[in-house]
């Protein structure tokens, strides 16, 4: 398969502005009634890799990420996602990839079990197919004993390996992760990221978005950095780092931008 | 494609059904709160007309007429009947609530005037009491019987005594009035305080709690999404309604007994009458379930859904007041067309037994097709970032 072939995910241009209200722009001190969120941002991931979005708070990598996930729209610019556009058909795409957010939660009367089958049926997976999927799904993140204890009950690195195991309910071909071990404690983070290698393995294109470099140095193999909502630098993750650790490499983009702008 | 809507209503039953404290709240409590309410206020009110059942009422009377055979001295309600004249002074005394007294004053010549009747001077007899006073209240009921009784026999055309007339409806259209006046409005409140237990939390709600953003990264439509809310939350709501209608029905016989069985209770609807009131009902469930979604789909959060659909609920009990103020004027086919007014229109008529097939079938068309706008303006919400994710 040639290298074009093997792209599954395209964005093209991505471009978001959010309005702001008279008091944030009193905080931010700007006369700018639109704060610019991401501002052209292109970047293609292949099948069997993992694209690691880096930033600091506020680049944009969550906003970047609901637009691939067709939570919202871009003003301009478009992704395809296995040649589907999420301007376009927005529905389509949602079949093929799975997303995870801290702001996408499970309701807390709802057990793990009566969720995953809710979820499954939405994304239309068989039966059959449904129930396999959960038994390997909730062993591998070892939800089974708390299947029937209501959402509510769970703690918090549970109930972030339940919206894992809910956002995969469908098997999907791309998986966008925003930020996917915050709050985790260290080997909780590890059953996931080894899952995310494995899937990796299966062949799946993954995108996640972190803030943390020696995640990204351990998982990734492409990056791509993005400050305040520009794409900054964005390659095979030796091309970017450039013989330097990944930390160091980012303060050094960071500051040439910043720099460049004054 | 509709197995998504079915999961959508299944995960709502669930919740509902699932969660006592809520099945508590919304079905159990109104009944039964209204049933205490209404019942006590039912023995209230029978209380005070029974106070004073054994106090002695003095009646006065002025030019009794001699053809009268007057009620018997201390018999029912004891009264005590005095002969004799009075004047203004007395009636002004009567102000006093305490006094148990009742002043009757009859034209001179009371007898040759009725035996002319028509022709001539109307016989005009005056009675003077304070309707505070119980047992003067309930005198000059037996008083006015009395003489209804004794004279309405006597002529065709019975002569007018103060403050009495003579209703010939039967107590069957009698109740039927009665619950034409009332029940649309009371029915419609009920819908609405149903709606507002169930909906406001089912959709702003879960745009609070961020559980509604999970199932839009779903390949389900948004119109599916739409649809099996508005139908899932028109079910439970009916069920809360229910509830509150069976409340009330339980307790209104209680109520009009002590009105003194003066109001027939005995209303009698065909079969076709209960098929066109629950159509009716539950089409106005399903618009005012889409209209209170679109609202709480806009809102911030739960609380904020509350403050505004409270401008929707005080419209809505307002058209629910509009029976009571009309006369029965031919009502317009036109008016099957204004949502609320025309549901509120259809159940008065219903009720007192004017159902016109057409009409019913206008207002269940029409309900019909404002929810399916309403319906595809939330979907339109759901499509909306601005309006989905609006902090």
């Amino acid at each position: 398969m040639t290298d074009e072939e093997n792209i599954v995910l395209q964005a093209k241009g991505l471009r978001k502005t959010f309005t702001l209200s008279r008091k944030q722009q009193r905080i931010e001190r700007t006369a700018s009634r639109v704060r610019v969120a991401v501002d052209g941002v292109s970047f293609s991931t292949r099948r069997g890799e993992i694209f690691g979005l880096l930033g600091s708070n506020g680049a944009g990598k969550t906003t970047t990420l609901r637009m691939l996930s067709t939570l919202i729209r871009p003003d301009s610019g478009d992704a395809l996602v296995e040649g589907l556009s999420v301007v376009e058909q927005p529905a389509r795409v949602r079949e093929k990839i799975g997303f995870l957010t801290s702001e996408l939660r499970l309701e807390d009367f709802f057990t793990p079990n009566y969720l995953f089958d809710f979820f499954s049926r939405l994304h239309g997976v068989p039966q059959e197919e449904c129930h396999r999927r959960k038994a390997q799904l909730f062993d591998r993140f070892g939800i089974g004993e708390f299947a029937e204890v209501r959402v509510a009950n769970l703690s918090t690195g549970m109930k972030q390996k339940l919206s894992i195991a809910v956002s995969l309910v469908h098997d999907p071909e791309v998986i966008i992760f925003d930020e996917p071990t915050n709050g985790l404690d260290v080997l909780t983070a590890r059953v996931v990221t080894d899952y995310l290698r494995e899937q990796r393995e299966a062949g799946k294109s993954i995108i996640l978005s972190t803030h943390i470099f020696s995640l990204v140095e351990k998982l990734c193999d492409r990056v791509g950095v993005l400050i305040d909502g520009r794409m900054a630098a964005c390659g095979q993750l030796a091309e970017v780092a450039d013989g330097l650790s990944m930390e160091d490499r980012f303060f050094e983009i960071y500051q040439r931008q910043k720099g460049g702008e004054q | 494609m509709r197995g998504n809507i079915a999961a959508i209503m299944q995960k709502e039953m669930a919740r509902f059904f699932g969660d006592r404290q809520m099945l508590f709240n919304t079905v159990l409590l109104p009944g039964l709160l209204i049933y205490i309410i209404y019942s006590l206020m039912g023995s209230g009110i029978s209380q005070m007309v029974s106070q004073g059942q054994d106090e002695v009422v003095a009646v006065w009377v002025e030019n009794m007429p001699a053809g009268l055979s007057w009620m018997p001295e201390g018999g029912e309600g004891s009264m005590v009947v005095v002969e004799r004249a009075f004047g203004q002074g007395s009636v002004d005394s009567l102000a006093d609530k305490d006094i148990n007294a009742v002043l009757v004053r009859f034209p001179a010549g009371f007898d040759s005037l009725v035996a002319a009747f028509p022709a001539g001077e109307v016989p005009n007899v005056e009675i003077y009491y304070n309707s505070t006073n119980n047992a003067a209240s309930r005198a000059y009921t037996q008083l006015t019987q009395m003489l209804e009784q004794r004279y309405s026999a006597y002529t065709v055309n019975a002569p007018q005594f103060e403050g009495q007339h003579y209703d010939q409806a039967t107590p069957d259209a009698i109740g039927a009035m009665v619950w034409s006046k009332l029940l649309p409005m009371l029915i419609v409140m009920l819908l609405f305080s149903g709606v507002m237990s169930l909906a406001p939390s089912s959709i702003a709600g879960e745009k609070e709690r961020g559980t509604i953003a999970t199932l839009l990264v779903t390949p389900m439509r948004r119109s599916e999404l739409a649809l099996g809310k508005v139908l899932s939350l028109s079910c439970l709501s009916l069920l809360s309604g229910l509830s509150s209608f069976i409340g009330i029905a339980l307790s209104l016989p209680r109520m009009m007994q002590a009105d003194g069985g003066t109001i027939g209770m005995a209303v009698h609807y065909a079969a076709a009458d209960y098929l066109a009131l629950l159509l009716v009902i539950f089409s106005t469930m399903l618009l005012l379930v889409a209209l209170v979604s679109i609202l709480s789909a806009w809102a911030k959060d739960v609380k904020n859904a509350g403050t505004m659909v409270t401008p929707l609920m005080l419209l809505v009990m307002l058209v629910g007041l509009l029976p009571m103020f009309q006369g029965d004027a031919e009502v317009s086919w036109g008016v099957s067309l204004i949502p609320f007014y025309n549901s509120i229109e259809a159940m008065t008529a219903i009720f007192s037994h004017q159902m016109q097939p057409l009409m019913v079938l206008t207002t269940l068309a029409a309900n019909v097709a404002y929810t399916a706008a309403a319906v595809w303006v939330l979907t339109r919400m759901f499509n909306s970032e601005r309006v989905m994710f609006r902090r």
